[in-house]
């Protein structure tokens, strides 16, 4: 196996997205996602990546240039974060559609306003329901290791979906640690060259993306949802053998300490090594507590879900965004909707932190376990509440 | 797990200190973090950057709360902030002054275990430039053995390139001059 290096999370981005051997990359740079897209270029300039890096003027032009290039059979990345990933809105839920297998990596960044430059989920909350497969990695490595993950699965013949690979902005985005880098044929043995089942060709003319009138509309959508429904035996199935290569290993739910466990936090994302901290720390005072995250977002992973949950007398779910006059989080809301009818169903609190850049500390990851303990109790609490609030 | 905290003013390097002793420490097979207070932080006004340093895993993305080490750049920050904040009981501050230990505790009634050294001066001699990251790494080297002074030489040299010899000897100078 490779050693570990020291170096910044973006710039193993640019170095995953090095040894996949991508072919275009259309990118335009904002806080925090900058140093990925600025090492890229650099990446091409200085020959190491043979590859088109198109500087668009705008993320509406990044996606549009994306979906032409993985049309054409090109395998294709970028990178956002929030007010770019807003400004591709409308072209994110395009790509899907036109099953163009474009792997894209999000350094998550609050929505503004207040203007914020900061870390939560708010910009890939509002994307959730694009489409496109989405994970979220807690580390470096993870990172590293769900891009390498995210192309296989995408270009899969039966998958053909493009794929987002979530990492907090800042909190991993600039920070330096040791992560495992495999070389480009390394990768080789995982990733195979793309083979596109349908491309543009002007030899052999097709048209992609015309309208979809009342008659063929819903028939497209049902596709898109049932593809996006069946890529998870793909994306679970490429996961084993990511780990019998590289020894790795990845599930669509992945729990920690969660044996004998009353309550269980359930965190996406960075917080959860936090959090791992935390459940140890009160796993030593006797506090019968676990941790339980998604990795896989979507499709969201139904079975295992409620596979995983059995047993747990309470859920403290933490969101990491405002569902805004929804009362609650949208990860929350989602697990609560995921029980309903389900034939074992633990109370689910719902607690929403970490907004806009501010910490979700081991303390505070305490406190939440404790309340939900409390309102397991009591068998009520409130439908959800911001931890971490300053009082005025 | 050791946790550092570097105080600096923007444009002195204090994040680029920090991630010298990460890559230092991970070359020697250990685990390290390293990462800047995230903002839009200003050229000349207060920063801070920080370091975790263990042999296993690292498990946790809060920012330092509680340092066990607190380095300072700049000597003119200890009038505008309070760098002792959270410092553990048996923390030690890195100061680089040219003051005594005795001047700087009657001034800024800093109780904490200290290293005095007088960076600027060393740096100045040897960069031409009051610029002090890497001359404080010799001081923190000395004053901590969180890792090898030697292991500072690669990335050193990697960061730097051709003026790398020079901030290896002015940390070789600080460390040597360092109690």
């Amino acid at each position: 196996m490779p050693k570990k290096v020291g170096i910044e999370v973006s710039l193993a981005v640019s170095e995953a997205v090095c040894a996949a051997d991508v072919d275009v990359i259309p990118a335009y740079p904002v806080t925090p996602q900058t140093h990925i897209v600025e090492h890229l270029s650099e990446l091409v300039a200085d020959g190491e990546l043979d590859a088109e890096f198109m500087p668009v003027e705008s993320e509406h032009s990044a996606m549009s240039a994306c979906i032409g290039a993985a049309a054409v059979g090109a395998r294709t990345f970028t990178a956002t974060s929030a007010p770019g990933l807003a400004l591709m809105h409308e072209i994110v839920f395009i790509a899907p559609s036109l099953r163009t297998p474009i792997v894209m990596v999000i350094a998550n960044r609050a929505l503004s306003g207040p203007i914020s430059i900061w870390n939560d989920h708010s910009d890939i909350m509002a994307q959730r329901d694009c489409g496109w497969i989405q994970t979220f990695a807690e580390n470096g490595q993870e990172v590293f290791d769900l891009i390498i993950h995210a192309f296989r699965v995408a270009e899969d013949p039966e998958v053909l979906l493009p794929m987002i690979v979530n990492m907090d902005g800042f909190t991993l985005s600039h920070v330096i640690e040791p992560i495992e880098l495999l070389s480009a044929s390394e990768v080789s043995q995982y990733l195979k060259p793309f083979e596109p089942q349908l491309v543009l060709d002007p030899k052999n003319p097709v048209t992609m993306g015309p309208v979809g009138v009342p008659e063929l509309y819903t028939e497209a959508r049902q596709q898109a949802e049932s593809v996006l429904n069946g890529s998870k035996k793909v994306i679970v199935r490429a996961w084993k053998e990511f780990a019998k290569l590289y020894g790795r290993s990845y599930k669509p739910i992945e729990t920690y300490r969660t044996e004998g466990a009353e309550v269980v936090l359930m965190t996406m994302g960075s917080v959860t090594e936090t959090a791992m901290t935390a459940v140890d720390r009160m796993r030593e005072k006797g506090i019968e507590v676990g941790l339980m995250r998604f990795r896989l977002w979507r499709p969201f992973p139904h079975e295992e879900f409620r596979r995983a949950v059995r047993g747990i007398k309470a859920l403290a779910v933490v969101d990491r965004a405002i569902s805004f006059g929804a009362q609650g989080g949208p990860v929350c809301s989602k697990v609560k909707s995921a029980l309903y009818g389900a034939p074992y169903q633990p109370q689910v609190f719902g607690f929403i932190s970490g907004l806009g850049g501010r910490d979700i500390t081991v303390e505070m990851f305490k406190q939440m376990v404790k309340k939900a303990i409390r309102y397991a109790k009591k068998g009520e609490g409130p439908v959800y509440e911001l931890i971490g609030v300053r009082e005025r | 797990m050791i946790e550092i905290r570097v105080h600096g003013r923007g444009g002195q390097g204090a994040v680029t200190s920090t991630e010298l002793i990460a890559l230092a420490a991970i070359n020697e097979g250990k685990y390290a973090q390293a990462f800047p207070s995230f903002g839009p932080e200003r050229r000349g006004a207060p920063v801070m950057a920080f370091v975790r340093i263990g042999d296993t895993p690292i498990r946790t993305r809060e920012k330092v709360y509680r340092p066990d080490i607190v380095v300072v750049l700049d000597p003119t920050i200890l009038k505008i902030v309070d760098v002792t904040t959270g410092l553990k009981k048996d923390g030690m501050v890195i100061l680089n002054t040219s003051k005594s230990e005795k001047e700087i505790r009657k001034e800024f009634g800093i109780k904490a275990r200290m290293a005095p050294v007088n960076a600027t001066e060393i740096a100045m001699r040897h960069l031409g430039r009051p610029i002090t990251n890497t001359t404080m790494l010799g001081a923190l080297i000395k004053a901590t053995h969180v890792i090898d002074v030697e292991s500072m030489e690669e990335p050193l040299k990697k960061r730097f390139g051709r003026i790398a010899e020079k901030n290896l000897n002015a940390m070789r100078e600080a460390y040597q001059e360092t109690g």
